[in-house]
């Protein structure tokens, strides 16, 4: 956070030197940044599944009757494990935030139950993820789908999804599935593990040391942003 | 050496300030009213996708229901970027840095959904 004593400077002053123009410290500015590069990313990404989603608007299948399942129950239920996703992401945003606020009062006790929340979280999520794909790919009774195999068209019974082709499509639909929440479940990994190392450290007293917690807001920057995208993800693939 | 190479930025570092409970009860309830609100657009995406499917409405309901699910993740996103990260505690220069480079992302967008549109256009045409 800007200290709010150097907020309203002259401009003059403020690229002056010996002072940072944005009123961030070198290691924040940079996780913005990175930030940046990363959204272009996966607008690139999203993009790319409007396009083909537009390109291919008459094989595109309707995404809630792809993805209703839940587990341990066979009934019909479109979307909702996808919005419970969304829900333990969020939470898991916010016990993050929480953390951060903890690390502003240098309050050790509360990074680490806040952090810790937040890598339970991440792996909660990393789990359902893991479920959706694995439903996704097995797939259900199947159709029947003319595909080349070999060089040959050929009528084969088609059951869930690969890489080629799937049940529920266009062979696009799937490939787009796979890399964007595949994409975006890397980046859910990394963060845990980031976050699973500023615990380490933090429990260690490596930040009391330093007199500030300012690694647990650059991380916390990340984690948000990972919830980010998965906000745009929900939206443009399975909503729309 | 005339100049140190190193530059003593610990005066930018977000340093621990001390508070008063009161206002840590105040920045807790901030989060806590957010996170209720991205609990609830997130409800009622999904109770929309599932009563309003695409096959259930007309083409022009269908486009408003687009339209609102867009507003609705843009509404989120704000409250995500200003709030959880903080931005919108951030100077003005900043802000400014971060957020219009995004301008770049509505372009694309609009060429692509464009392109997508005439492509499947010209292959109907094809076709018939």
């Amino acid at each position: 956070m800007a200290h709010d004593a150097t907020l309203e400077m002259p401009a003059k002053k403020l690229w002056g030197g010996g002072t940072s123009p944005f009123g961030a410290s070198y290691g924040k500015l940079m996780m913005w940044f990175f930030l940046i590069s990363d959204a272009f990313t996966f607008s690139t990404l999203l993009i790319a599944l409007g396009y083909a989603r537009h390109v291919h608007a008459d094989s595109w299948p309707l995404v809630e009757e792809v993805f209703y399942h839940f587990p341990f129950t066979h009934a019909h239920l479109p979307l909702l494990y996808v919005g419970l996703m969304t829900f333990i992401l969020i939470i898991s945003s916010v016990t993050m935030v929480l953390a951060v606020d903890a690390g502003h009062t240098n309050n050790k006790k509360g990074v680490l139950f806040w952090l810790g929340l937040t890598v339970v979280g991440g792996l909660v999520f990393l789990g359902s993820q893991a479920w959706e794909w694995y439903t996704f790919i097995v797939g259900g009774e199947g159709v029947m789908k003319t595909v080349i195999v070999d060089g040959q068209a050929k009528e084969i019974l088609v059951q869930g999804a690969n890489l080629q082709y799937n049940e529920y499509g266009h062979t696009q639909f799937a490939d787009f599935f796979f890399f964007i929440t595949g994409f975006h479940g890397f980046h859910v990994f990394s963060g845990v593990v980031i976050n699973a190392i500023i615990w380490w450290q933090a429990a260690e007293g490596v930040y009391e040391k330093r007199g500030h917690y300012e690694m647990v807001e650059k991380a916390g920057l990340y984690w948000h942003f990972v919830d980010l995208v998965w906000v745009f993800v929900f939206t443009f693939f399975y909503l729309l | 050496m005339e100049h140190s190479t190193e530059i003593d930025q610990s005066y930018e570092y977000s340093k621990p300030h001390s508070r008063t409970p009161e206002e840590g009860r105040a920045v807790r309830k901030k989060i806590l009213m957010v996170t209720a609100l991205l609990s609830v657009i997130t409800i009622v995406e999904v109770l929309i996708g599932i009563y309003y499917s695409k096959t259930h409405v007309s083409p022009g309901t269908w486009q408003a229901i687009k339209w609102f699910y867009i507003v609705l993740t843009l509404v989120k996103a704000g409250y995500i970027v200003l709030v959880f990260m903080h931005l919108g505690d951030e100077r003005k220069n900043l802000r400014t840095t971060i957020l219009l480079p995004m301008v770049l992302v509505i372009y694309f967008i609009f060429i692509c959904i464009f392109e997508g549109n005439n492509i499947l256009q010209y292959v109907q045409d094809i076709l018939k």
